[in-house]
């Protein structure tokens, strides 16, 4: 019997026994940030295609949400600081190697910009707006006048955000569970995934919608594809991400993985969504909040379970 | 004197164990945050700057945390705040790196679970005994008046002193001065006993503490039973490391896988109670190979033919049988050992009562020595060297006529201290006994722990008149006090000047580094302030006890204000040598002035003079041998409160073979109930350590855990007490050592079910 | 100059001296702890062996808890020792998630906390507290870019491993085998 134990009493507060040193807040902010990439990732996708007007779902209303959500994000996250009163620090430099500080600047980046496009769309909310003061209206004018170019920034820094979230995981080759290059691509996806589904609830025109469920479905199979291949890579693998694998492979982690995220987050909201392309009525929020739901437990259950795969004892 | 509707709990009333928790409200509201904020007005930043280390002022002093005294030097942070203990450079004890009780010594001054203040037990209205806090000048006059009255109606030999610690050279003097001799340390009868008869049989010369085992330059050390590295006795520790670096074999004999063993060239996994069988095979082997020193054995010992003939019929095989070691392992082992001589040690250990025959195996272990010729040798036994510090100066003590050993019947002649047990058992009165006990005063030793037969402990308590507690913490027997005495820690007192033997004489200086804590006291001043109210003044005549310490220095060449500043003075050996010169003719203070392989005294006293193997009882279909031992981090169950040491390690668990884990679906970490063979049900739970380490036929428990005072907030309910499960108290007829190896222990899961059946 | 920490297995006790010295010298909280002991078991009874390892921040050459941290809190020192500037940490936890030994805890005062090498000491010419503790002697710190140093010497006579090597992080305590 091989016994590996420490014997000194090393019980560290959120080391010991296993890590735990990240809560609800990291996987919230991922999942918020994620869902934030996805929806301008669309929305600036059809102003550069030029297709705004047939996607004004995309485009015009469901970004409104995006400000909210990334200020809950940071939220989040500024709670999960513990040395709170020095989060300026962040701002003081810029680390190339650090996907926190990447994080921490993109969307320093991404927050202005999507309140500048939730602003110059606010007519789509309330037509008779007026921003009361010449300035702001001539900002609003030169940001529509270049509103191209802006989709193109728009564009870039939402895929980064939408990678981003996969990689403040992937970066840590301490956590065997995080350290695999398709948790980037995964993130995104399952972001683009989310995204797509909050445009779907709030498009208007029938046409926008299966156009979305379509997208949709490609992307939870993009997903699914590579979950199969992050495990069979896993297994493929050194010892320690052999194990962390099976936590979800007949581990701890098997049933809340395989039946939140996998059936309920994914392949249910595929079924409801090819459904509904076959004419069938279903309800539109429910494939939405099903897709929101395995998006936000993909994240959850990642950080979690990340947290507890090791190298040691 | 007191207020009128309390009344003192008088004599022969049954004690009611009183827990001390009413008076532990303050303490309590501050614990747990309270370490951490003495240390958290520094900045941890501070770390990073160098100032705060040279602004330091350093006291010295030297350790209390166990019998091995390391000296160091206290280090203050600039709020004045003790920070770390340092061991002292030129300490050979410890050669300036204590152990991690040393370090962890803060530990004892910081903890606020500490008795704070004098306490007299009292019985309320409604009958219930509880504790009242008084003032000191109470508490003695309480104290003296009682050794009075104990005095004038029963003679002052009727009282008795339990010591551990430095406090016992006042406490003793005090007693002395009183009239008695009944002074005992349960560190002789419970503990060292029979090592140091049987060496002292054997070399005329007993081990004592340290010992002077040569481990830095042996070739060759075999431990029996003995876990240096488990038990930090510091310097050997220390020097079985060197040995190791210098290439050293180590053979264990143990049922163990201990840390020792696994640092061995030879490790014997002996079934438990046989290490008599093997011991007397290697003596065959040894004398049969002719692999003895010849010409030391010639010239310096007694009776090798009458040995040589009686050790015959113990083959290798023979033991086998017995010990479960093969016959192979013990012949290499043995030529091991005879190729290391003389720099061989078979270690005498040091916790050595174990099966009621322990004089005849350390005997054995000795009857090793002398055949390898390693006592007096280079790597084998040293010759150790004391300072003589003379006492100051008082009256003669009045001369004694009754003692402890009145209640022996003449038995445990051979023993050369006291025996706790026998004070004991001679307060507990019987028919032959004129006069039995009334008196305690227990010095820093919990004695309800520490005495084997806690039923039989309480029982003579019940009998005393008066039972005086001092002590730094709140322990079992603190329970049973009628007067309770804080002491203050070591780091906030004077003490006795150090002196211990060793390689070179040495002497070290304990002085406070902080001003006591609460209203606790020094054991020097109570005993003083105490002889001031009984008339014994004369035998504490100093001022100031820095006048005391200053008059005994300047007897040595030294004074108060070098040794502040160096702390240890290491003075030239007078005798010339370490080692025995070749050739050198010596008398040993033996009866027949020689190393007696056959025993005289114990012939003289009617016991066999050569070591004999008995078989001992084995465990039951279910039950296990309960083997207890140390660990590193703590000293027995005095540091089970303190919090660095805690922190490092809180409860015990009980070791338990794979194999008989797996037979009673044990899993790591599961809660279980020990129970021995006398239906003795442990207090409280202990978790379970599936390990390798433990023979199939045996659990290993760390002693010193499972309290059951709740006011040690630590250390209350954490693992199981083998105290508490020692019911068989195996008493060694030649000295009266109390083996506690007698027990066996099985598993339960629930305690209910067998009150009910 | 490279600072490194060689340590005997064949010595180490395991006592924990390294521990408590560590907490009394750094005002480490009770509670928390930069170095523990590691004990390893093999075998079956009674063949086995046992490997005892005091543990602590491996000062990686390369360090990923420098590598991760957003703000620059997290660096190397002179002779490589990683430290913490506590002023810079804003207690994010990347590092501690970065870390493959889990060396690393969030102090209760907020910033991440963990072994410095004792640099205070270093820079004043003393070995690092748990070193200087040790009762086994199992410790040997120094400057592996000089040969004579006492940690160079030891690793030239004896033979050495370092801990999940394959992580990749260069760690610059050794463990003599």
């Amino acid at each position: 019997m091989r016994e590996e134990i420490i014997t000194s009493g090393r019980l560290n507060p959120n080391i010991d026994p296993f890590l735990q040193i990240w809560h609800w807040h990291i996987p919230l902010y991922l999942f918020l940030g994620g869902l934030a990439a996805g929806i301008m990732f669309f929305a600036s996708l059809y102003t550069v295609l030029g297709k705004e007007n047939k996607y004004r779902g995309a485009v015009r209303r469901a970004p409104v949400v995006v400000p909210f959500l990334l200020i809950i994000g940071l939220t989040a996250l500024f709670f999960d600081l513990k040395h709170k009163l020095y989060f300026w620090q962040l701002y003081t430099t810029i680390r190339i190697q650090s996907p926190m500080s990447w994080g921490a600047w993109t969307l320093m980046a991404i927050t202005p910009l999507s309140m500048v496009w939730v602003a110059i769309h606010i007519r789509e909310f309330f037509p008779k707006w007026d921003w009361k003061f010449d300035i702001l209206n001539e900002v609003e004018a030169f940001f529509i006048k270049y509103k191209k170019p802006l989709a193109w920034v728009i564009l870039y820094f939402s895929v980064i955000l939408g990678i981003y979230t996969g990689i403040l995981f992937s970066a840590f080759n301490a956590r065997p569970l995080w350290n695999t290059s398709i948790l980037g691509p995964l993130f995104l996806t399952s972001g683009l995934s989310a995204g797509s589904a909050v445009i779907i609830m709030f498009s208007q025109r029938q046409k926008e919608r299966i156009n979305f469920a379509k997208i949709d479905i490609m992307l939870i199979g993009i997903e699914l594809f590579l979950i199969i291949h992050m495990f069979m890579g896993f297994l493929a693998s050194t010892e320690v991400q052999i194990e962390a694998a099976n936590m979800f492979l007949g581990g701890q982690y098997t049933a809340p993985f395989w039946i939140f995220v996998v059936i309920i987050g994914m392949i249910l909201p595929a079924i409801l969504e090819f459904l509904e392309l076959r004419k069938f009525h279903i309800p539109v929020i429910i494939p939405v909040i099903l897709v929101l739901f395995g998006s936000l437990m993909l994240r959850f259950i990642f950080a979690y379970a990340g947290q507890m795969s090791r190298w040691l004892y | 004197m007191f207020a009128e509707n309390y009344q003192i709990s008088m004599s022969n009333s049954r004690r009611d164990f009183i827990k001390i928790t009413s008076l532990s409200a303050a303490g309590l509201a501050i614990s747990g945050k309270y370490l951490y904020s003495a240390h958290a007005s520094q900045s941890a930043q501070q770390t990073l700057t160098e100032s705060a280390a040279a602004e330091m002022v350093r006291t010295s002093t030297y350790c209390e945390v166990c019998f091995w005294k390391c000296a160091g030097w206290v280090y203050k942070n600039e709020d004045g705040n003790i920070k770390k203990i340092i061991g002292n450079d030129d300490d050979t004890n410890c050669n300036g790196r204590l152990c991690p009780r040393g370090t962890g010594g803060v530990g004892m001054y910081y903890d606020e679970d500490r008795l704070k203040t004098p306490l007299l037990r009292v019985t309320g209205e409604d009958g219930k005994q509880t504790y009242k806090e008084v003032s000191w000048d109470e508490a003695l006059d309480f104290v003296a008046k009682k050794l009075q009255q104990i005095k004038a109606e029963h003679g002052p030999e009727c009282t008795a002193l339990f010591t551990h610690g430095s406090g016992g050279h006042y406490w003793g003097n005090l007693l002395k001065a009183f009239g008695s001799t009944n002074i005992a340390a349960p560190s002789y009868a419970q503990c060292r006993g029979p090592r140091e008869v049987a060496f002292l049989a054997t070399f005329g010369e007993s081990l004592d503490s340290p010992e002077p085992t040569d481990i830095r330059d042996t070739r060759c050390l075999v431990l029996i039973g003995s876990h240096i590295g488990e038990n930090m006795h510091n310097g050997q520790v220390q020097e079985m490391s060197d040995a190791i670096d210098k290439g050293a074999a180590i053979i264990t004999v143990d049922p163990r896988y201990s840390t020792a063993a696994s640092k061995s060239k030879f490790w014997l996994p002996i079934k438990p109670a046989t290490d008599i069988a093997l011991l007397l095979a290697w003596i065959r082997e040894i004398i049969n190979n002719n692999w003895y020193d010849r010409e030391y054995v010639e010239k310096y010992t007694y009776g090798f033919e009458e040995l040589k003939a009686y050790i015959q019929p113990f083959t290798a095989e023979w033991a086998y049988g017995i010990t479960t070691i093969k016959p192979d392992q013990i012949k290499e082992s043995a030529r091991e050992m005879a190729d290391a001589a003389p720099a061989v040690i078979i270690h005498p250990g040091r916790h050595v009562t174990w099966y009621g025959d322990d004089t005849q195996r350390l005997r054995a272990v000795a009857i090793l020595n002398a055949l390898l010729g390693s006592w007096g040798r280079r790597g084998g036994y040293y010759k150790p060297e004391k300072l003589d510090v003379p006492e100051y100066p008082h009256p003669p003590f009045p001369p004694v006529t009754r003692n402890w050993r009145m209640a022996m019947g003449g038995k445990y002649a051979l023993a050369d201290l006291a025996l706790a047990n026998g004070v004991c058992d001679a307060t507990i009165p019987s028919p032959e006994l004129d006069c039995n006990i009334r008196g305690w005063i227990v010095n820093g030793t919990n004695l309800v722990m520490t005495l084997p037969d806690k039923k039989k402990t309480i029982d003579a308590i019940n009998n005393l008149e008066l039972l005086v507690v001092v002590d730094t913490m709140p322990m079992e027997i603190t329970g049973y006090a009628d007067v309770v005495l804080p002491e203050c820690t070591y780091l906030e007192r004077w003490d006795d000047i150090r002196v211990v033997h060793g390689r070179v004489p040495n002497i070290a200086l304990r002085m406070p580094a902080a001003e006591p804590k609460y209203n606790s006291k020094p054991a020097y001043w109570m005993a003083k302030e105490l002889s001031k109210k009984m008339g014994l003044e004369a035998y504490f005549a100093w001022e100031k006890f820095e006048d005391m310490l200053e008059w005994q220095l300047k007897e040595v060449g030294s004074s108060l204000e070098e040794m502040k500043r160096i702390g240890v003075k290491n003075y030239p050996r007078t005798a010339d040598d370490l080692y025995f010169t070749p050739g050198e003719e010596i008398e040993f203070s033996t009866n027949t002035g020689k190393i007696e392989l056959m025993s005289t005294a114990f012939q003289g006293e009617g016991f066999d003079p050569f070591p004999v193997y008995t078989p001992h009882m084995e465990p039951p279909a279910g039950f296990y041998y309960l083997n207890y031992g140390r660990a590193p981090m703590h000293t027995f169950s005095r540091t089970a409160n303190n919090p660095y040491l805690t922190d490092l390690m809180d409860e015990n668990k009980v070791w338990v073979n794979p194999k008989i884990a797996k037979e009673w679906g044990l899993k790591n970490d599961q809660l279980v109930y020990l129970e021995n063979q006398d239906g003795i049900i442990s207090d409280f739970m202990v978790k379970v350590r599936v390990t390798e380490r433990v023979r199939f036929d045996s659990v290993y428990i760390v002693h010193g855990f499972g309290h059951s005072d709740k006011k040690l907030s630590r250390a209350f309910g954490k693992g199981v007490s083998d105290s508490q499960l020692i019911t068989r108290v195996l008493v060694d007829p030649i000295m009266g050592g109390t083996g506690m190896r007698g027990n066996f222990v099985t598993f339960r899961f629930d305690k209910e079910s067998e009150v009910k059946s | 100059m490279r600072y490194a920490m060689a340590i005997d297995t064949k010595k180490c006790v395991g006592c924990s001296d390294c521990v408590v010295a560590c907490q009394t010298e750094n005002n480490v909280p009770i509670g928390y702890c930069r170095d523990w002991i590691v004990e390893v078991t093999d075998g079956t009874y009674p063949q086995l062996e046992i490997e005892l390892r005091s543990e602590r921040c491996n000062h990686c050459d390369n360090s990923p808890c420098v590598r991760c941290c957003p703000t620059g809190a997290s660096h190397y020192e002179a002779g490589g020792i990683v430290v913490v500037t506590h002023h810079e940490c804003i207690g994010c936890g990347a590092c501690i998630t970065s870390c493959p030994y889990d060396a690393r805890y969030s102090h209760p005062e907020g910033y991440v906390d963990k072994c410095t090498f004792c640099l205070h000491r270093v820079k004043k010419g003393q070995q690092p507290a748990c070193v200087a503790v040790c009762p086994t002697k199992c410790m040997y710190f120094g400057d592996l870019d000089d040969p004579n140093s006492e940690v160079s010497v030891i690793m030239k006579k004896r033979k050495h491993k370092t801990l999940i090597p394959e992580a990749g992080t260069k760690p610059q305590v050794y463990y003599l085998i």
